[in-house]
């Protein structure tokens, strides 16, 4: 089947079969490895990736079911050479040890600051409370997203 | 959080995370090779049967299908079986049986992963299910089925013996204790579960003899000499390169089979094969943690001071005996289970067993089965506690070790090298408030509270940094390990080291040590770690080995280098060596500080065309290898806060404190960051994290779904401390961190939880403490966590 799917703003046009996992579409396909996989049952959050500005799991939509949406992935993340306030806090705040679940984090945490662009501890838990991480014990995740709610000067809402 | 580089030791932003933050880390599936095929394993349904007949007609004539391995044709190669880290044999791929449920039996290449995972299903396999040993206790029986009867000879399930400490002396004390009580406990079988599964990329040139394995392991030094020997190529035409590791936790150290039969299937098919497991894949066969049955005694006298300890343990290896631990001790470091105490006496043995369950053992941060160790005394004193009537901060505080019996020998052994045990358990109860916290349990009991509060306390002590030659080596290699660092002429340094980083941030930590030792600044240092062909050889990372040992040559490498500049300053300067002093960063005339050089002229100097001193060859380049003369010893204390709902069982963590002495920081951030994760591990495996099987070996935690891992609402925000006793032996005075967590903080928990339920009247209740299992204790019916029952 021919797709068309713009990620990070680039349309891509390709044939793929039916069956192939959106997740593997970007990674094998386009070459995007920074969205990663690490289970089989939409546990674990590694391939998060945003769909029409909102976090979805890679793993459980096949390429085919992209088609002419928006997806954007960590490799998005970063505007114009200017890293996102949320890849700022992450380093900032040690958030990432292996870094193996942190562009599933980092996509989320964009999604809760741009619709609550102040969250309090308990509602960041809550946010990534479907992903992973066996590194962090997520405290340092959870500073991270406040540093970067904190240091964003224009928080935008998005529509 | 400070920004600014610090010219050495102290909290500094992460140098790997510019790449990680951007998506631009390298995992070993993000490594795309021209032509390459994918492979995918065919893994048996049952947990013990005899294979019949393979017939991979079927799979080999799908389209895309480039080759179909059994264990057929590894036997014509030699390679069906390898040895494992305990000097075991494992099935590469099974040719006479399968012995565990998942196990390997066939492996397909093809042009694409989906097509590889569609041509296993045409392979039909006929088994003939044989009945199984499941229930480890069972697996010495009489009529216990015989798993092992590819070994000549064997007649049963059982793998060793061994015993450490004093048995004579501990039974004399034993017959006369006033106190004394013994506790059965399971320390339940798990599994890391790093969140990027295992896999390898191996890449065979026929024309140049060269292999090239692409592979997350933790030790890439120790496989490649493995591969040399198994696979009879020669050791100098392999290179493995251990790019970005997505965690290992202990899990990335032994070799798999699926890595055996990616190489197999590039020389095969004359093209790299990529081979990455899924997660059932990476829950059901690569190695598990724990699974040992103990039977834990205490005695003590009736004021609650311990005089002697002893435990029979029944320890479950799985399959095939796969441990990673130096040789000499077939139960790891266990014997360090007379834990941060002033005990007279203690003897344990160990009974090691197969059965038919994935092989592994020591796979998750356990500091080679110190986790089981500390487990065991932690909860024997939260039991002694129990039947004395005494608080169980009171018992441990004046049972600890005092600070004036270091250098200390334990009863079974061990040379503690430094601590000050009651200051940091002070400090954990000080930072908890635990007189305030019994207060308001007594109260809350006393007014009848549903909700019922528990307070947990562990304090544990590691051994870590394997390990001094003489003692320890893994499959006859010794556990020392390499570095090399070359300063270039303008003094920008790279450095070379043999261990691997998992997440632990080492490109960050060793170069703050170069930085310490030399007086530039880390991000003058470039850190080259993880393939084989650019580093001298060690033994890796796991056991929390890295900072002990390979900290320890990176720090004596670069004093090497600093006595090289030594030498060339005096020439440079035109003095004697033994006139110059050091002050960071520059050799300079004793009294006359403005007479000196720094490091950058020196290496530049030393490249260029002052002339040196006869025997000194100039550069500023140094190797190493560190043998470390004595293990190093972290410790801590920790404090656990549930509230338990008996309706339901469900336990929340609502504190927990934590107080580590890991000696000397190197980078207090990542220190911490280290500690966060292995206290998220502590909760993980006292109340969800659980491998159970059925009676007939049928795997019950072979996914997320079942297989449960704490996420960020479970865990508590954590408080931490620290008190710093460094190591006396070691360079710098650090004593290594990134297991002490992991192995501390299950006890705190656990007793927390057994703590809230002590008006129930219950003494003890296996890992995990799940709400099905907390609320079958208050219900007074058994649980039995490693099996399905009902
Ligand atoms: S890969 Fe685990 S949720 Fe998608
Ligand atoms: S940083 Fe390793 S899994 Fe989150």
């Amino acid at each position: 089947m021919q797709i068309t799917v713009t990620v990070n703003d680039q349309p891509y046009t390709r044939e793929v079969e039916p069956r192939l996992l959106l997740v593997h579409f970007l990674r094998d396909e386009l070459g995007l490895t920074g969205t990663h996989w690490g289970c089989d049952t939409s546990n674990c959050g590694a391939c998060v990736v945003q769909i029409d500005a909102v976090p979805v799991k890679s793993c459980t939509m096949l390429a085919v079911m992209a088609d002419g949406h928006h997806v954007t992935t960590v490799e998005g993340l970063e505007k114009n050479g200017e890293l996102d306030p949320v890849q700022k806090g992450f380093t900032e705040c040690h958030g990432l040890q292996c870094g193996f679940c942190t562009p599933g984090m980092m996509l989320t945490a964009r999604w809760l600051l741009d619709n609550n662009p102040d969250p309090d501890e308990s509602e960041i838990r809550e946010a990534i409370s479907g992903q992973l991480c066996r590194c962090t014990g997520y405290e340092n995740i959870v500073r991270s997203v406040r540093w970067a709610a904190e240091h964003t000067c224009t928080p935008e809402v998005s529509a | 959080m400070t920004t600014s580089t610090p010219m050495g030791f102290g909290r500094m932003h992460r140098k790997e995370d510019a790449r990680f933050i951007r998506g631009r880390g390298q995992y070993v599936d993000d490594v795309q090779l021209p032509g390459m095929l994918h492979g995918a394993i065919l893994r048996s349904p049952h947990a013990h049967a005899r294979i019949l007949s393979v017939d991979t007609s079927a799979a080999e004539a799908l389209p895309g299908v480039k080759a179909v391995i059994t264990g057929e044709t590894l036997a014509g190669l030699g390679l069906a079986w390898m040895p494992t880290l305990s000097k075991d044999v494992q099935a590469v791929l099974a040719t006479d049986k399968v012995r565990f449920q998942g196990q390997e039996v066939a492996f397909v290449v093809a042009e694409d992963r989906y097509i590889a995972r569609d041509a296993l299903e045409l392979i039909e396999v006929d088994y003939e299910p044989l009945p199984s040993v499941i229930d480890a206790r069972t697996a010495l029986a009489e009529a216990a089925p015989v798993i092992r009867d590819d070994l000549d000879g064997k007649k049963d399930n059982h793998i060793f013996d061994w015993e450490a400490g004093d048995r004579a002396h501990t039974e004399a004390i034993f017959e006369r204790a006033e106190v004394r009580v013994s506790q059965d406990m399971l320390y339940p079988r798990v599994h890391p579960a790093p969140l990027e599964t295992c896999g390898a990329l191996a890449d065979f040139d026929k024309v140049t003899g060269k292999l090239t394995v692409w592979c997350p392991t933790q030790a890439p030094h120790a496989h490649r000499t493995l591969y040399a020997m198994v696979a009879g190529l020669p050791e100098h035409k392999i290179r493995v390169i251990s790019p970005d590791i997505g965690g290992g936790f202990g899990g990335k150290v032994g070799i798999y089979p699926g890595y055996v039969c990616a190489i197999v299937g590039s020389i095969v098919t004359g093209k790299p094969v990529k081979w990455m497991e899924d997660r059932s894949e990476n829950l059901m066969s690569t190695a598990f943690a724990r699974d040992y049955h103990m039977t834990g005694e205490i005695a003590a006298t009736q004021d609650g001071r311990v005089q002697a300890i002893r435990v029979k343990v029944l320890a479950d290896h799985g399959a095939f005996n796969g441990t990673a631990q130096p040789t000499k001790f077939p139960a790891g470091f266990f014997h360090v289970f007379s834990g941060s105490y002033d005990i007279e006496t203690a003897h344990c043995e160990v009974t090691g067993v197969y059965s038919n369950k994935a092989p592994g053992g020591v796979a998750y941060a356990c500091s080679f089965r110190i986790t089981e160790a500390v487990y065991l005394v932690e909860r024997l004193m939260d039991v002694l506690a129990y039947e004395l009537g005494m608080d169980p901060a009171e018992l441990r505080m004046k049972n600890l070790l005092r600070a004036d019996q270091f250098p200390y020998t334990s009863p079974t052994g061990w040379e503690y090298d430094s601590g000050d045990y009651p200051r940091t358990l002070a400090l954990a109860m000080e930072m908890a408030g635990y007189d305030k916290l019994r207060a308001e349990q007594a109260e809350r009991r006393a007014n009848g509270d549903r909700r019922l509060m528990g307070i947990g306390l562990s304090f544990f002590t590691e051994a870590v940094g394997a390990g001094p030659r003489k003692h320890m080596d893994i499959l006859g290699l010794g556990m020392a390990d390499g570095a090399e660092l070359r300063v270039h002429p303008t003094g920008k340094a790279v450095l070379r080291v043999s261990c691997q980083s998992q997440g632990q941030g080492h490109e960050t930590t060793f170069a703050q040590i170069v930085a310490e030792e030399l007086g530039i600044s880390p991000d003058d240092v470039d850190v080259v770690h993880g393939d084989t062909d650019q580093t001298p050889f060690g033994l890796g990372t796991y056991g929390s080995r890295s900072t002990p040992v390979s900290g320890a040559a990176a720090a004596m490498v670069t004093r090497k280098v600093r006595d090289r500049a030594k030498l060339v300053a005096s020439a440079m300067l035109e003095v004697a060596p033994d006139d110059l002093e050091w002050t960071k960063g520059r050799w300079s005339v004793k009294g006359d500080p403005k007479h000196g050089a720094t490091i950058q002229e020196i290496a530049l100097a030393s490249h260029g065309a002052v002339e040196l001193p006869e025997g000194v060859e100039g550069h500023l380049d140094a190797t190493c290898v560190y043998n470390p003369p004595n293990l190093t010893y972290p410790f801590g204390a920790y404090i656990c806060v549930v509230d338990v709902d008996p309706d339901t069982g469900q336990v929340d963590v609502r504190r927990f404190i934590a107080v580590d002495d890991c000696g000397v920081r190197i980078n207090p951030m990542i220190v911490e960051g280290q500690i966060h994760g292995g206290l998220a591990d502590g909760i993980g495996m006292a109340l969800m994290q659980l491998m159970a099987f059925d009676e007939d070996g049928n795997h019950l935690g072979a996914s997320f779904m079942d297989y449960l891992l704490p996420t960020a609402v479970e865990c508590p925000s954590w408080e931490l401390g620290e008190t710093v006793t460094p190591s006396p032996h070691h360079p710098i005075g650090a004593k290594g961190v990134g297991e002490s967590a992991t192995v501390g903080s299950p006890a705190a928990v656990v007793n927390a939880v057994l703590d809230a339920l002590k008006p129930y009247g219950i003494r003890h209740a296996d890992m995990p403490l799940t709400p099905s299992n907390v609320w079958r204790a208050i219900q007074g019916r058994p649980i039995r966590t490693d099996l399905a029952i009902t």
